[in-house]
């Protein structure tokens, strides 16, 4: 036991096409995904862009019994870690299923089955005293978000630990982390982890249409989120799933298994200071890339590439540029920072795990992905930006950070394998 | 680093307020269960629940606060204001990145979301309050309190429904391994509105039984499913050299193991994990079955999930080999906040060498369980057990040691 892990499988449901191989191709050409909201009629909004999945579960192999006891985001998830569980190889007949674990991020739970359901046992909230008779048998594993370890423990076989980790638009990277802990503690040898949301319905709309922290480009929904651009006027809410199988060095080295890269350091802060606000001087997030760094034994002029939070909203790019120039040093102005929420959103308590999954994508396939919309240079906030192509480079060492409502802050540090010894 | 310690405990339950009278009452055999009163719940086939009736928000946090969180983390807000001052911990004291919070939650701020769904269907998007987004997702409780009490180390939210108290507590021990010093972990949950209990009344195990003394007992042969709760537990961890470096003088117990197991899907024909976990634990604590005094079981009041506790226990400790107890036959199943309340009972009982009643319960002699009923056992206590159940397959045990 090395207490070391790798990633062997990847599984993906991101804005756009359904796959991992889809996803990729879609970043890598700094294609976007985001569009007027399909999933309900958004006229009465402030905001009325998406980035949705172009989703079929059965097309997507789902049974109907999963479909019918499932949320859209217990379904992208299922999806996700059928994928990376076949993309692993991961024979479970030859493994013990006590030593597989789950570990699912999650932002908002099962919200879109939460409020429909809501819908029909209050006759569209005209009753507080709501109805039973008009319950769905499901409705309990709507309103547990612990459903959604359950789904991916039992499509994976899985019987070692498992639970959601909820830590809001950081559960993506957290529940990574959290994997990484349970491998190297020696709890298992391998976790199926990941992450999946679907917030995209009315309630979380108004959320973010009353912070007034989503963008409002609705004539123009392709270009409408601008990351780190002089002109960003707010994030576009995302939808979908990443999973991973992730596995002890050494169990992966006895299976042969083909190895992304090695997950070497993750940290998580909280800013202390506020739900939804974030202090400009970037020091919290600052704080947890230089933790995730310490614990990986990394140089900050070790980073090829920094793939970021970059939400889009004012507040958050000019915090995390900031937070790179506090935690890299000079060294900011010289790694590409690249943020793909600029074509596939933020999904919330998701987009952490699909942005790793873009940046072990990013080692294997020698690329980095570019920011979409990135035209006009903002003073504070003046690193390279990878605008709208994609670049070709040999990447050694990857951080991929998070930013999110409650305060917290994670930063996760990706090895190639050629850096495994 | 030695194994982390719990220096302090708040506590807010059905059957009592603050830590010291919820114990007082558990003692006693004093229930909490009783009709629902949030709602009229006339027109619902679940009438009785464990609530938080004489809980007053305003006491506990400042108005702003109340006005933009739901119970549950009103709860929270409360239970850690006892637990810092239990333990003696001023924040302010500490390194803000030497602090965390790690809290397991269930299902959100139920009522509070409620209320928006309402508003936002009957009155349109822009009724929708600003406080919506952070009162009712998951992480609202670890988020609020890192703020009040300017915590800004790796705070955390589990959600493994009834088990995630002990998932929490285990994710504390894990960060305190990596160097930092406090960490506020334990659960709330406040699950009761309307929409919250005709959610709960899907999953078929809720007590339609109206008599508030027969609606919840577990290894009983009239158990007939259990009874929703509200309330919780928040603990103060640290190492034990920090503890006694800062010269505390009561440290309640010592974390000494855990485990956490999920069942096979259904249908499989394996065995559920619930012995595994206990056996891992065991393990993890380098304890053997016949050094635990006591266990507080998950006791869920459903027949069959009775049964196969009982038959774990068995397996591991033999039949009616240890004393067994179920103390949240007085306040109901508590999600988020109900293993955490069993770890504070489990604390409390080894402060005072007396294992609280299970009430209301006449054991079935077929689970072959030593169960403490109706009164009080006062015994020599060094080791405890606590096990927890979260529906969909989730298993979890914690050992807790008197240092």
């Amino acid at each position: 036991m090395t207490g070391r892990a790798v990633i062997t499988g990847i599984g993906v449901v991101a804005p756009g096409q359904p796959g991992r191989e889809a996803f990729w191709e879609m970043i890598v050409k700094g294609k976007t995904a985001t569009r007027r909201i399909t999933l309900f009629d958004p006229t009465p909004f402030r905001s009325r862009i998406g980035a949705e999945c172009d989703f079929d579960p059965e097309l997507a192999g789902l049974s109907y019994q999963e479909i019918r006891r499932t949320d859209r985001a217990g379904q992208f998830a299922l999806v996700a870690a059928r994928e990376a569980m076949a993309d692993s190889g991961l024979d479970m007949d030859a493994e013990d299923p006590h030593r597989i674990g789950v570990s699912v991020g999650n932002g908002v739970g099962n919200a879109i089955s939460m409020e429909q359901e809501y819908r029909t046992v209050s006759d569209n909230g005209r009753q507080w005293l709501v109805d039973q008779g008009y319950m769905k048998p499901h409705l309990y594993s709507y309103v547990m978000s612990s459903s959604l370890a359950t789904e991916v423990a039992w499509a994976s076989g899985a019987e070692g630990p498992a639970t959601v980790v909820s830590s809001g638009c950081c559960a993506g990277i957290d529940a990574v982390g959290y994997a990484v802990d349970l491998i190297r503690e020696g709890s298992v040898d391998v976790m199926v982890a990941g992450a999946t949301d679907a917030p995209i319905y009315p309630v979380t709309v108004s959320c973010f249409d009353t912070l007034r922290a989503s963008s409002t480009s609705n004539d123009d929904p392709e270009h409408a989120c601008r990351p780190f651009d002089r002109r960003r006027n707010g994030l576009v809410l995302g939808e979908g799933s990443a999973v991973f199988v992730i596995e002890e060095l050494e169990h992966a080295r006895r299976r042969g298994a083909r190895i992304y890269c090695e997950v070497v350091g993750y940290a998580a802060r909280a800013n202390g200071y506020h739900m939804t606000g974030l202090r400009p001087d970037g020091r919290e997030m600052g704080e947890a890339i230089t933790a995730a760094l310490d614990e990986a034994r990394i140089n900050p002029d070790e980073i090829d590439y920094a793939n970021a939070h970059g939400s889009g909203t004012k507040q958050n790019d000019r915090h995390e540029t900031a937070a790179y120039k506090r935690s890299l040093g000079e060294h900011a102005y010289r790694v590409p920072v690249s943020s793909i929420k600029s074509m596939v959103g933020h999904s919330l308590g998701s987009i952490g795990s699909i942005e790793i999954a873009a940046s072990a994508l990013a080692i294997d396939r020698g690329a980095i992905p570019p920011t979409a919309n990135y035209e006009e240079r903002d003073p504070e906030c003046d690193l390279d930006y990878v605008p709208g192509t994609a670049r070709e480079a040999e990447l050694d060492v990857v951080l991929s950070v998070g930013s999110g409502f409650g305060g917290f802050q994670s930063a996760v540090v990706l090895t190639s394998p050629r850096r495994i010894t | 680093m030695s194994a982390p310690v719990i220096t302090g405990l708040g506590v807010v339950a059905p059957n009592g307020q603050d830590r010291e009278a919820w114990w007082r009452a558990t003692l006693d055999g004093t229930s909490g269960l009783g009709r629902i009163s949030r709602f009229d719940p006339e027109r619902y086939p679940v009438r009785v629940a464990g609530e938080a009736t004489k809980f007053d928000p305003a006491a506990h946090a400042p108005q702003r606060l109340v006005s933009e969180t739901d119970a549950m983390t009103q709860y929270a807000f409360a239970a850690t204001n006892e637990a810092l001052a239990d333990a003696a911990v001023v924040p302010d004291d500490f390194a803000d990145l030497d602090m965390a919070v790690i809290t397991a939650n269930s299902s959100g701020g139920v009522e509070f979301g409620q209320r928006e769904l309402q508003k936002l269907y009957s009155e349109g998007p822009q009724a929708v309050g600003a406080y919506m987004s952070i009162a009712w997702f998951y992480a609202a409780t670890t988020g609020q309190l890192s703020i009040r009490h300017g915590m800004r180390g790796p705070c955390g939210v589990l959600c493994s429904e009834q088990a995630g108290g002990l998932d929490a507590l285990a994710q504390t021990r894990r960060v305190l391994a990596k160097g930092t010093r406090l960490v506020l972990s334990g659960g709330t949950d406040a699950s009761l509105s309307p929409y919250g209990l005709v959610c709960q009344l899907s999953n078929g195990r809720l007590s339609e039984e109206h008599r508030p003394e027969r609606a919840y007992v577990p290894f009983d042969s009239g158990a007939s499913g259990y009874v929703p709760g509200e309330g919780g537990a928040i603990f103060v961890v640290e190492s034990r050299e920090d503890a006694r470096a800062r010269g505390v003088e009561r440290i309640y117990a010592e974390v000494s193991g855990y485990a956490a197991t999920f069942d096979p899907r259904p249908g499989s024909g394996r065995p559920p994990g619930l012995r595994r976990a206990v056996e891992l634990a065991l393990a993890d604590a380098s304890l053997a079955p016949e050094d635990v005094d006591v266990v507080f079981a998950d006791g869920y009041g459903v027949p069959e999930l009775d049964r196969q506790e009982a038959e774990a226990l068995a397996a591991v400790f033999g039949p009616e080999a240890v004393p067994v107890t179920v103390p949240k036959t007085m306040t109901g199943r508590l999600y988020a906040g109900g293993a955490a309340l069993d770890v504070a009972a489990a604390a409390l009982a080894l402060r005072d060498q007396v294992i609280p009643p299970s009430v209301n319960v006449r054991p079935d002699p077929e689970h072959r369980l030593d169960l403490v009923v109706d009164r009080p056992r006062e015994t020599r206590l060094r080791t405890a057990l606590v096990l927890s159940r979260g529906y969909g397959g989730f298993n979890a045990a914690v050992v807790l040691r008197a240092v």
